[in-house]
């Protein structure tokens, strides 16, 4: 009777102190991340345009227009387009470093440094090394290349490319980081009983390597598509959504629209369909991960 | 292939990928008068002439200044109330327990650019335009749902019965968590902590939304506004991203192993 007391009053004594403990950090994130994540949905249906002393209840009438409205489709489509060449890129490239790293012994830890800096560095000092290096007279691209005066960044059709490899280059680390480390927890014993089976090479990949870091390639894939779907950073400072829209991405236009021609409401409708489209892709993923883990 | 072809291929490809990396290190050694048109790839003689003009004329030193202490402020803001919200979350019977936690996750994925229009308001609203407090907070909040995950994970992997022991002697929970969780939790804690820094170094949506002079100007926002008289000084700005450069490569030369566990333990939100 006394135990089973005592181990009640230790349970809620426990319960008290769990709430003590966990309180803080919820009143922080409660003030500044889902009071602002729901602000952001009350200002989308609201017209707010502070210079002219705007501000009134629009419903979903901002929504409605974007519907119609060819600047929010075009960043949409570079959206897209950045989103699935960047992460498609990063995915492919990220797996062959990884493989490639397994086999190598000499320079492994200066590969895995490099890769590392790389990823860490602030994608502002990304986006201004890309747009020294692509400059018409004195980018290396276009020295490298034979003394051309191609304009990389002002080109309509080269802009968007040239933006996706610098994201493939700062974001390639991250999923060779993740399958590298998936490729180590691989026994050895398993590729030699295969070798005896007579699976060498492309079977040996197909049968032992691709099953067991598909799991790990798709969870990068996933967070890859998080991170590129609300970039900002790269393409605000590397062409600020130039030349003529062709690197507006669906962030910048919502920056635009907030800050520079000051359309509160408009541009947090725009910052409301980012949320929507990262949230898909989140819980998409939650999905995933249940449903592994079951089968598992 | 030949162990020894397959050397200097890596090393190809190792050096293609530093190349960028490299190149802006050259660059900011090499004089004005070379820069345009780039005619030879090694310049004829280095010179610091852009490092003089990046310390003594420019707002980097303020702007690394501000970014240094805005970093490590809400980095400990963040593994502060991120460690007792993870050890309670991942040992405490908290009511709803496992959706906070998913709310955790959830709150990893929200992009900036949702919610700083809100945040500015906010700000603007609580007079913090301008100050360290507003990027403290704003990005202490953005790191601690991870900081958090990641520590409940690592706290998970404690034995349950190292706290019963401690149980068993006498000690009371919170006697418990300061003398056997936390020193066991403390290689988890440094590599949130790295994290939670690399983002607020890195942060560059709020600060240039929220900042408006060198008060609290940070590195990257100092970065993107690189004055130039008439025309775009490439070599000075190319000295100040190696700058803002330094403390990631300090810290993935310093704690790679750290480092890469949070990286790891990051992605397996499971």
């Amino acid at each position: 009777m006394m135990r089973a007391a005592r181990s009640m009053a230790r349970e809620a004594a426990d319960r008290r102190l769990g709430w003590l403990l966990v309180s803080p950090a919820l009143v922080v994130l409660g003030g500044l991340t889902v009071y602002p994540a729901l602000w952001v949905l009350w200002l989308s249906l609201q017209y707010r345009i502070p210079v002219f002393s705007i501000s009134r209840w629009a419903g979903f009438e901002q929504f409605r227009f974007l519907l119609v409205d060819p600047r929010f489709w075009n960043a949409a489509w570079v959206t897209l387009v950045f989103t699935v060449g960047s992460v498609a890129l990063e995915c492919a490239l990220g797996l062959a470093v990884a493989l490639g790293l397994r086999g190598q012994h000499r320079g492994r830890r200066l590969a895995l440094g490099l890769l590392l800096l790389a990823w860490a560095l602030p994608s502002v000092v990304t986006a201004k090394m890309f747009e020294w290096l692509y400059h018409p007279s004195g980018g290396l691209v276009n020295f490298l290349l034979g003394g051309r005066t191609v304009n990389w960044l002002g080109d309509p059709g080269l802009a968007l490319p040239a933006l996706i490899v610098a994201d493939v280059w700062r974001s390639t680390p991250f999923v060779a980081l993740l399958c590298y480390a998936r490729l180590l927890t691989i026994s050895p014993d398993l590729y030699e009983a295969a070798q005896v089976d007579g699976a060498a090479g492309v079977q040996a990949f197909t049968r032992i390597t691709w099953p067991l870091v598909r799991p790990i390639l798709l969870v990068a894939l996933l967070f890859r598509t998080l991170d590129a779907l609300r970039a900002f950073d790269i393409m605000f400072v590397l062409t600020g959504g130039g030349p003529a829209g062709a690197t507006e991405t669906l962030t910048v236009y919502a920056y635009r629209a907030l800050f520079q021609t000051l359309q509160i409401g408009f541009g947090s409708a725009i910052g409301v369909v980012v949320f929507a489209l990262v949230m898909l892709v989140a819980v998409g993923y939650l999905r995933l991960i249940s449903r592994e883990s079951e089968a598992a | 292939m030949k162990p020894g072809r397959r050397d200097v291929l890596v090393l190809i490809v190792l050096a293609l990928y530093a190349a960028p990396f490299f190149w802006q290190a050259l660059t900011s050694l090499r004089p004005d008068s070379e820069l345009l048109p780039l005619t030879h790839l090694w310049p004829s003689r280095l010179t610091l002439a852009h490092f003089d003009v990046v310390f003594r004329q420019s707002l980097m030193p303020r702007a690394i200044v501000n970014s240094l202490g805005v970093a490590l402020i809400s980095t400990a803001l963040a593994v502060g109330l991120g460690t007792l919200a993870a050890y309670a979350l991942a040992r405490l019977p908290v009511p709803g327990r496992s959706v906070i936690l998913l709310g955790m996750i959830a709150a990893t994925a929200f992009p900036q650019i949702a919610t700083v229009s809100p945040l500015y308001l906010l700000m603007r609203g609580l007079g913090l335009r301008d100050t360290w407090l507003a990027l403290i907070l704003a990005n202490g909040s953005f790191a601690l749902p991870l900081v958090i995950w990641l520590l409940a994970g690592f706290v998970r992997e404690i034995p349950h019965a190292l706290e019963e022991a401690a149980a068993v002697d006498g000690a009371d929970r919170v006697a418990t968590l300061r003398w056997v969780v936390l020193p066991l939790v403390a290689p988890g804690m440094a590599s949130a902590a790295l994290l939670a820094f690399l983002f607020s170094w890195n942060e560059f949506l709020f600060a240039y939304t929220f900042t408006a002079t060198e008060a609290s100007r940070t590195v990257p926002v100092a970065l993107a506004l690189f004055p130039g008289v008439f025309e775009v000084p490439w070599g000075d700005i190319a000295a100040a991203s190696l700058l803002a450069s330094l403390p990631p490569i300090f810290i993935v030369v310093a704690f790679q192993r750290y480092l890469v566990r949070g990286l790891l333990a990051g992605a397996h939100r499971e």
